[in-house]
């Protein structure tokens, strides 16, 4: 009599939980999430045949054009109403240019719901680990032990018109800032989050990621290139500003949904 | 009696087991019967390769063989490839030489020069974005394998009449069949076994690697060397070559205009691409072997080590199409003292592998 007692207490208990994971998973079904990064001047879409052609005026007054533009975001974080948080635990290195990675498809679903969304431009502490992604090392994307290791945020690439008419260079590298001081290197994280605001996950949810590339030189430190130009990895104060400028650099577009 | 019965099981069921066992052997090694394989064969990848960098490239339809890189490496040392039987694929890519060339233009079997300088093979699996020649203008080993039969500056031949030497010979039919499992030979089959044979040449032995396993130490110059190369103001020349002590290919694969012509007599991946912002690119080769790749550049310019870095130190010029990455082009260079252009050298010459050019497997057969 105690074991059956026991055996319809248990088959109830499993049926109760079948039944929450069913209503759960009615109610809010798991959803595969696109991101879509594509990139701007001031709202005029950069495509492949602008690299190297279309000039840029920044905010210095500085005429520019762009000749590479690869960068590295992580940790997508879906964020709900009660503040709990789904990380996509990983990284998407965009390649602008070639148009590689400008699609991001996690493997992770995330619940059909309303979210915050946010990431990581670069990686934080606790990810930017030197030597630790062989295809991100591939990707010639490493930075030195001697300027401080771990990996690129971003390689943005190209010439302007200097102070004296002439045609320069410019290697806007974003990593995380390193002083070399006589104690050694001192290290600073100078990865950010980016908020994009509420986004709702309704079906399989696609998310355009915009990048205006003129934040990079405008806000809150309006960019001279005649001054910063090159040599920028080893600068710790120019990646303390660069990260800075990147902070308003990216906002949401886009929603849409696909079929899946 | 029962003690008996159960030895007489035992040995009847292990004699069927070795039977069954044998008659699958047998069936697999003959490649006249049915169900023929070759041997599978695993490239050696170096211990520290398999740490830090990912996966060689191995096509799904050419799987590494052991009779099917028997096979390729007697091609590649077979001048029978040629239009007049004199030309090896080795005649342009010599061991000793790190499979390039110390001339500066390889003649071809009439006696005309290439205007490139031949490239050093190794290491080609790692070739991720898999873009060969100096203008990346095909797209896999294999593909590569075939250009210079029908190059009328290289071996001037047509496939056609390669094929049919190839399969008059006494020993290829069955080489092919060894490898491929038929004796009817094609250029898609020559060029897949010579590929395979490629993709076993791997050099990772540098005194830099023995250093990075803890082996040796570098020497005082070397190790300056190295703070040169990683040193933005300095050297720079990780963007382009890897970034040390992960990246041990030294390339990034990548193509540039690294600052060599005002004017382009070679228009390079451009003329691959017809997009002339690619106008004087070229492929950035690895710093492995620089002691025996002699001369450098695509074209072969520079006969020495020290005229490579008086280039990038003092030597750059503009053009159009020049990478960012010559960021001091307008100081000629990134002046470099007498010092740390030594040590530079020191260091670059620590990258070469003299257990590659010596490895018996890569020897002519």
């Amino acid at each position: 009599m105690k074991k059956n007692v026991l055996l319809l207490f248990a088959v109830t208990l499993t049926l109760f939980a079948c039944k929450d994971v069913d209503e759960e998973e009615v109610v809010n079904p798991n959803r595969n999430v696109t991101f879509n990064f594509t990139q701007n001047w001031e709202s005029e879409e950069i495509t492949n045949p602008d690299y190297q052609t279309t000039e840029y005026t920044n905010a210095n007054g500085e005429v520019l054009t762009i000749s590479r533009l690869r960068y590295l975001i992580s940790d997508i974080t879906f964020t709900d109403e009660e503040g709990d948080s789904t990380v996509i635990k990983g990284y998407n290195l965009v390649n602008a240019r070639e148009g590689t990675n400008l699609q991001y498809k996690p493997s992770k679903k995330i619940p059909e719901g309303t979210y915050d969304l946010s990431f990581t431009f670069g990686f934080d502490e606790e990810d930017n680990i030197d030597g630790a992604y062989e295809d991100l090392t591939a990707a010639s994307w490493g930075v030195p032990e001697q300027l401080g290791g771990g990996y690129h945020f971003m390689q943005m690439e190209g010439t302007f018109i200097d102070s004296n008419d002439s045609q320069a260079p410019y290697l806007y590298h974003t990593i995380r800032a390193a002083d070399m001081t006589e104690e050694g290197l001192l290290l600073e994280d100078t990865s950010f989050e980016i908020s994009l605001g509420t986004v709702t996950v309704k079906e399989d949810a696609s998310f355009e990621i915009k990048m205006d590339v003129s934040e990079w030189y405008k806000n809150p430190n309006r960019w001279d290139l005649n001054v910063l130009n090159t040599n920028l990895m080893m600068n710790f104060e120019a990646q303390k500003m660069m990260s800075e400028n990147g902070k308003t650099v990216f906002s949401l577009g886009e929603e849409t949904t696909v079929e899946e | 009696m029962i003690y008996f019965k159960k030895i007489q099981t035992i040995f009847l069921v292990t004699a069927c087991c070795l039977f069954i066992a044998s008659c699958s052997s047998d069936k697999g090694s003959n490649p006249e019967e049915e169900g023929y394989e070759p041997t599978p064969l695993d490239l050696k990848v170096p211990v520290l390769f398999q740490q830090t960098i990912s996966s060689p490239v191995i096509p799904e339809d050419n799987p590494q063989t052991v009779e099917g890189v028997a096979l390729g490496k007697k091609l590649f040392f077979d001048p029978i490839l040629s239009g007049d039987n004199t030309l090896a694929c080795a005649g342009c890519h010599a061991p000793e030489e790190a499979f390039s060339d110390s001339r500066q233009f390889s003649p071809g079997i009439d006696g005309i020069e290439g205007r490139r300088n031949s490239m050093p093979l190794f290491n080609l699996a790692w070739n991720y974005k898999e873009n060969f020649f100096w203008d990346g203008r095909v797209n896999s080993i294999e593909k590569q394998a075939l250009e210079p039969v029908i190059d009328p500056v290289e071996m001037h031949n047509t496939w056609p009449n390669a094929i049919s030497n190839i399969q008059s010979t006494s020993a290829y039919p069955e080489l092919f069949s060894k490898a491929f499992g038929t004796t009817t030979i094609d250029s898609t089959l020559v060029s897949k076994a010579i590929a395979q044979f490629v993709r076993t040449l791997i050099s990772g032995n540098s005194r830099y690697d023995q250093f990075l396993r803890g082996e040796i130490e570098l020497t005082e110059a070397e190790q300056n060397g190295l703070e040169v190369y990683v040193d933005e103001e300095r050297g720079d020349c990780f963007h382009c070559h890897g970034t040390p002590p992960n990246d041990l290919l030294w390339t990034d694969n990548d193509f540039h205009n690294n600052g060599l012509d005002e004017i382009f007599d070679d228009l390079g991946r451009g003329a691959a691409t017809g997009d002339p912002r690619e106008f004087g690119l070229f492929k950035t080769p690895s710093l492995r072997n620089l002691a025996y790749t002699a001369p450098y550049m695509h074209d072969g310019r520079f006969e020495t080590l020290e005229e490579v870095i008086d280039h990038y130190s003092e030597g750059l010029v503009y053009s159009e199409t020049i990478d960012p990455l010559m960021k001091a082009v307008g100081d000629g260079g990134v002046q470099l003292t007498k010092q740390d252009k030594q040590d530079l050298k020191a260091f670059l010459l620590s990258l070469s592998d003299e257990s590659f050019i010596n490895n018996p497997d890569f020897q002519k057969p």
